[in-house]
This record gives structure tokens, sequence and C-alpha cells, in this order.
């Protein structure tokens, strides 16, 4: 430590150079912490859904096509299975397409029972939805983005389901309550949610009735899950509707997946950028220490081993990327709020900063090993008489 | 002075060589920019091209009304009827208007690269298919026929999904569905899909009706004929587009997503390059220090001077450019890859170097390269001539 004093005065030696290479790698690393966190959240996403004890069952060939709402019978009867519930996709929005909702019809008892502890209503509202026909309840977050109150009456657009009163694709909820999600990792996944009445849905549309999108199931052990996934697309294997089982969270991934491969891309991405920053940086601390030979070689006159002096340039190149890093991850974390607001629904964690410190040291060491060596193996009396 | 700057010019680029370690910073750091830039736009150009290419606009596709895409869209046969009887349509030699009424799901195959589930789109074409769309071809294979459970995959899929060569078998609903061909269809968006015959489709899936219906028009002028025909019916709720209308719309969103995002991520990169240029640039300066209060004290201006840096520090970003334009070029340019489209379902695209890309990436490089150099020019014209002199 009582070298620090020296290390930070050689590496101010040019003020210029030594600012712009920082802001090179603050620039980098401020990439690399905003890259690592959308990659964290692709590779970690969030659902909506609390817990390794949820299942979903869709239909084998594709989520698009439906299944029978008899299946509920036989899947609740699976030893393991604690509750079953039913949805369908109904994609609506409000006004215009881009205003996408997560509207969806659910069973109350069992929904609110298989997703216990999950979401917070108040009991007065709760009552108020049961009470309520076309009810709704709605995630605090969509209230406030659209301004909506309770007792407000909203139209949706489904883009999929018809009324069979009068063939119109517009369907009108009334806001009986609010709720929110305990967990807040999976707020972000649920911030579009719009729950409503499966019966107001099933008996209002023109066409698919008896039939569900699919099946979520909770299981009582969350350690048996892959044997229930089994047990219940053997029900109904051979059958016109054969299903694929598996747990919420293979399914949000696989969804994920089938946007690319994300990571593969963004870990491009950095490699480009960290490849230029070893050139950059590396061309830097060469400069650095070819300039000055005369004043190493007058260290390692005054007694500083060679081992001192490969110390003391190598801990330059440490600080200087550290300290770069340190503020480029600063910033990144800062720039969090705003990644959120772009990448709706996707959560993000600090947590992917992490590995920025670790990107750091490699970095320095890399990029400080070869000037560290060169002067460790200075010759006394050439470096003194600057011979090059 | 014109004379001044060129000797200027060549003497500095003579001594280039000498300040290789720094000048390659800035080659290098704006090559990676433009790498970066030019592959994330090239991702961007290729998914809108798959999409833009896609139709024609004597062609039309009419949902029904509000539906915004195939997938969600339900037509049924006495819609087709009324379709198919609406003025503007072009007919086969039977007189039978060119119409062909489709069925749009999507089936689950696994990606080649992952191994996980995609969903592809299985597109139950009606008889007229050939005549409607001439420009698709089998390329392998034969066409499916009618009434068996056959398929043809576009070329696009077979290389992206499992298991969709010709011979292949694709499960579905308890039945197996032979591949018998492998088509084309101009690199458009169809060259994604899976196509049969759609009352197959149909009744495999328990449907009784349509997604859509794709008709061709006697001409383009037909359109609004056609379309206020249909509008102001009342027996049928339709939206009618003609297809590249539709498919443009599709991909909107998603092509917008990636400009921004790579436009985003290269302003970032470009910040940190135009640094990397500055301090390439200053120590280039500081090294040429003796040299330039040399021709200063011999009478040469300032002008050239500052006008020999910037040219120096130009066309060392151009070339970092053009370096960096050619690896994205090199490495993705045709590369194939696939992702979920605005219809739920893959679209496989190829990323897409155009040279428009490539102009702005090298326009990037020259801008970081100007902004990087023009500090360090101002010094070195404003450098005190004695003072450097006695330095040295």
């Amino acid at each position: 430590m009582k070298y620090f004093p020296l290390i930070w005065a050689t590496l101010w030696r040019k003020k210029t150079r030594t600012i712009f290479t920082l802001l090179s790698v603050v620039v980098a690393f401020l990439l690399f912490g905003m890259l690592e966190t959308v990659d964290y959240a692709f590779s970690h996403p969030s659902n909506g859904v609390t817990g390794a004890d949820k299942l979903i069952t869709m239909n084998k060939y594709s989520v698009t096509l439906a299944l029978p709402f008899s299946d509920v019978q036989q899947i609740r009867s699976v030893p393991g299975v604690s509750e079953v519930t039913w949805i369908s996709w109904f994609g609506g929005y409000y006004q215009e397409p881009k205003n996408f909702i997560f509207a969806l019809p659910v069973d109350t008892d069992s929904y609110f029972n298989l997703h216990k502890g999950e979401f917070v209503v108040s009991g007065e509202q709760m009552q108020a939805y049961r009470n309520t026909r076309a009810g709704a309840l709605v995630n605090d977050a969509l209230m406030k983005k659209f301004g909506w109150k309770i007792g407000d009456k909203v139209p949706l657009h489904s883009t999929i389901w018809t009324q069979k009163s009068d063939g119109s694709l517009d369907w009108t909820f009334d806001i009986v309550g609010i709720f929110s999600v305990k967990d807040p990792t999976q707020a972000g996944a649920q911030a579009s949610s719009l729950l409503f009445h499966y019966e107001l849905f099933d008996e209002g549309r023109s066409f698919g009735k008896g039939q569900i999108g699919w099946f979520e199931e909770r299981v009582g052990d969350p350690s048996q899950a892959a044997q229930i996934s089994n047990r219940i697309d053997a029900l109904f294997a051979n059958s016109p509707n054969e299903t694929k089982t598996q747990p919420a969270n293979d399914f949000t991934m696989a969804f994920i997946k089938q946007f690319g491969d994300i990571g593969f891309v963004l870990r491009a991405i950095l490699g480009a950028v960290f490849f230029t920053l070893l050139f950059l940086t590396g061309n830097t601390m060469m400069q650095s220490v070819r300039e000055r030979i005369p004043e190493l070689a007058v260290l390692k006159t005054l007694g500083f081993g060679d081992g001192k002096v490969l110390g003391l340039v190598l801990a330059e190149s440490l600080l200087l990327c550290l300290i770069a890093a340190a503020i480029g991850l600063g910033l990144s974390y800062g720039a969090l709020p705003i990644l959120k607001s772009v990448l709706q629904g996707v959560e993000l964690s600090p947590k992917a900063l992490i590995p920025g410190l670790g990107a750091a040291v490699l970095l320095a060491l890399i990029v400080g090993m070869p000037p560290a060596l060169r002067a460790m193996r200075l010759n006394i009396v050439d470096a003194l008489a600057d011979k090059r | 002075m014109f004379k001044q700057v060129a000797a200027v010019i060549v003497m500095s680029l003579q001594t280039l060589p000498q300040r290789i370690g720094a000048s390659s910073v800035i080659v290098i750091g704006i090559a990676g920019v433009v790498a970066v830039l030019v592959s994330v736009l090239a991702m961007g150009a290729g998914f809108h091209h798959t999409l833009a290419d896609t139709g024609r606009s004597d062609r039309v596709i009419i949902l029904r009304g509000g539906s915004d895409a195939e997938l969600n869209s339900n037509l049924t046969r006495t819609d087709i009827a009324t379709i198919s009887n609406a003025p503007g349509l072009a007919k086969d030699a039977d007189g039978k208007a060119l119409l062909s009424s489709e069925l749009v799901t999507v089936v689950n195959v696994p990606k080649v690269d992952t191994g996980t589930d995609a969903n592809v789109t299985l597109r139950g074409v009606g008889l007229q298919l050939t005549a409607v769309r001439p420009e698709l071809k089998i390329v392998e294979g034969r066409m499916f026929r009618p009434a068996v459970r056959e398929l043809v995959a576009g070329l696009g899929a077979t290389k992206q999904f499992r298991g969709l060569t010709v011979g292949g078998v694709l499960h579905l609903r308890n039945a197996d569905w032979t591949v018998t061909g492998v088509f084309t269809s101009n690199g458009d968006v169809h060259e994604s899909e899976l196509l049969a015959d759609v009352d197959t489709v149909g009744s495999s899936i328990e449907r009784n009706g349509y997604s859509s219906a794709v008709g061709l028009l006697t001409s383009p002028a037909e359109f609004t004929r056609f379309k206020d025909a249909l509008t102001t019916d009342p027996q049928v709720k339709v939206d009618v587009q003609r297809e590249p209308d539709y498919y443009a719309a599709q991909s909107k969103q998603l092509t917008q997503i990636i400009n921004v995002v790579g436009k985003t991520v290269a302003i970032i990169m470009a910040i940190g390059a135009m640094f990397g240029a500055l301090n390439s640039m200053y120590s280039a300066v500081a090294a040429r220090g003796l040299e330039i209060a040399t021709l200063r004290a011999i009478g040469f201006g300032a002008w050239p001077v500052l006008v020999s840096v910037m040219i120096e520090a130009l066309l060392l970003s151009l070339l970092g450019g053009i370096i960096g334009a050619s690896l994205a070029w090199l490495f993705f340019n045709g590369h194939s890859v696939s992702t979920l489209g605005g219809g739920f379902a893959q679209v496989v695209f190829q990323l897409t170097v155009t040279r428009t890309l490539i102009i702005t990436g090298i326009v990037w490089a020259c801008i970081i390269g100007l902004l990087g150099g023009f500090f360090p020019a101002l010094r070195a014209a404003r450098l005190p001539v004695a003072e450097a002199l006695r330095a040295a």
C-alpha cells in the first residue's frame, strides 16, 4: 500500500492520455454492464409465476391449438397435482394495437387457489369481483399506465374472439379491483395483466365453446414435477389432443429461445468491444512504460527488484482498469431504469454486473503484462543511457 | 497553399509507419464499431427485406375485420363465396376467380441449432395456389397432393428446423405428414413456412373455416373497387389489404427494435473509439512535434498542418471503416437465422449487408475519425514553434 502514491503519480504522468484511455474503458464497461444485464434477464426469465411447483399443459403440436375443457377432470385426478386451472389466450388491446393488454379469462376459484399468496387484492375488491359478471381485476401498473380508476368501464378489442351476441370483437369490462404482485421479481412480467371471468368469456364467445388454451397445474412436491408431467401427458397419448406438460419456467425459456440466440448476439458484440479495448489500453500502457524507461532504471538502481518493478507496472494497469470498470458499471447500474422501460416485462438484476469486475481484472492483466515484463527485464545500464 | 497541404500530407503519411502502434488503435477501434453497427443493422435489413419482398401490389389478402394477423382471423365458407364473387379478381380459363382460401396454424418443430420447439407456420392453401402465387417453385421433390397428408417445406424452413427434408415425416395430431418437396418463393416470408392442402389441414386441426383469402386482381388499380365492394357489403365483415402493406406492417415493429438497439450500441462504442482516436492523434502530434515545428519555421502555415493531421485521422478511420464493413460482410452476409415474427410464427431470414449499410458504416467511421482528429490537429497547428524546437 505504501507504493500507492507512486503508482498514482505514474498513472497521471500524462493526464490527457490517461483520461482518454480511462474514458474509453468506461464506455466499454458501460456497454458491458448493459448487455450483461440484458443477457442475464433473457437467460433467467420471469414469467409472472413464482416457484418451481407450477406446470403448464398445452397442446403437443402448438400452443395455438386448443384443448378440450373436459381434460380438467382427468388432470385433477392425477396423483401429485394439487390444483388445476385453465386459461385461454384473449389477444386483447386497448384502443390501438400497440396498447397490448395481457388480458386473461380465468376461473376465479382455481386460479386464485393455484396462485395463493402471489397476488395482493383487498378482500372487499375480491368480493366485488366475484359479484360482478363483467368485472375485471387489473394490475396496479396497468391502472397507472392508462389512468384507469375503479368503476371505469374499459372496452378491450380482442383480435380473436367475436361475441355471440353481436359478432363484435370489442368486449367491455368493469374495473372492480386492483391487484399487485407480491414477488417483486415477477412484477415486470405481470405489468400489463388484466384478469376477468372465464364464465363470461366462454358464454360470450361465438365459437370455440368448451375449448381452452392451456392448463396450469400446481404440484405438491416440485421434485416430482417430471413424473407428474409424464403422467398427465400419458392420459392423453394417442387421443386427437395430445398434450405437452412442462414446468412453467421451461415453457417461458422455450418461448424466449424462439426469438433466436440473443445471448450469442450479445456476446459477439461484447467480444468486439473488448478486442478493440485490448488494443487501445494495451497501446497506452506500452507507451507509458516506453516513455519512462530511464525512470524505471532509476528505480532499479535504487534497489527495487525485478519483481517489484513488474508489480508496479501491473498495479498501474490494474488501477486504471478497475477505476474505469467501476465508473462504467456504476453508470450502467444507473441506466437500469431506462433499460427496464425499454424492455417491458423483463426483470433486470444488478447481479449481472458482478462479472464485470472480473473482466476488468482480466483486461488489466492482459494489457499490463507485456509492458510489465519489459520493465522487469530492463538492463539498468542500457536503460539509464536511454538505449531503447 | 494547396501545394503546402499536399507536401505536409505526404510527409505525415511517410512517417506513419513509425507510429504504427498508435495508428493501429484508430483503425482497429473504428473497425470494431463499424463491424458491430453493420452486422446488427444487417439483421434488421434482412428481416425487413424478407417481409417487404413478400407479395405483389396486384395481390390482396382478406382477413376477418379487426383481426390484425392471419393466425387470429376466421372466415367462413360463406365469406369465401362472397369474396370470390367480388369484382376485380382475375379469373382462370374456367372462369373461376383466382383466390386461394387459406388456413394458417402453427406447429412445433425443433430448431436445428437449439433443439427447442419453435412455432412454424403450417399454411393450408387452396387449389388455385400456383395460379395465385406464380413465384412459388418446387426445387426438390414434388408438390403435395390434395386429400392426403402431404406437405411441402420452404427452403428457409428446411435449413432452420429439424426433419423437413424430402421424405421426412412430421407428426401432427395423431397423424404422420410426409414432406414431399421443397419450394422457393423469391426468398419471401413463405419460404419459412410449410404448405399443404387447406381442407386436409382443416380436418386435421378440426377447424371448419379459413384464416384468410389471398386473391389475384386483374390489375393493381382494381384494388379500390375490390375493397369497396367487400367493405360495403353488409354480409361480410372483412379487412382488405394489399399484400405488401400487410407484410410491411408485420415487419415494422421488430425492424424498428433491431435498428434502435444496433444504433444505440454503436453510438456508445463510437464514443469509446473516439477517445481512442483522440489519444492516438495526440500522440501522433507529439511524436511529430519537431517535424511540425521545423515546417512552421521554414514558412509553412498553420492551415496545412491542421489539414494534414485531420487527413491522417480521416484516412486511418476510413481504413478502419472499410475493414469493419468487410468483416461484417465476410462473416455475416447471407447468414441464415430465424426469429419469432409479427404473426407469432418463425420467420427465417438472411443477414443482408447492403450497399447502403456499408456506406453508412464508412460514414460513421469518417465522422468518428474527424471528431477524434480535430482537437489534436488544432494543437498541432497552434504548436509554439520556438519551444518545440528547443525541446528537441
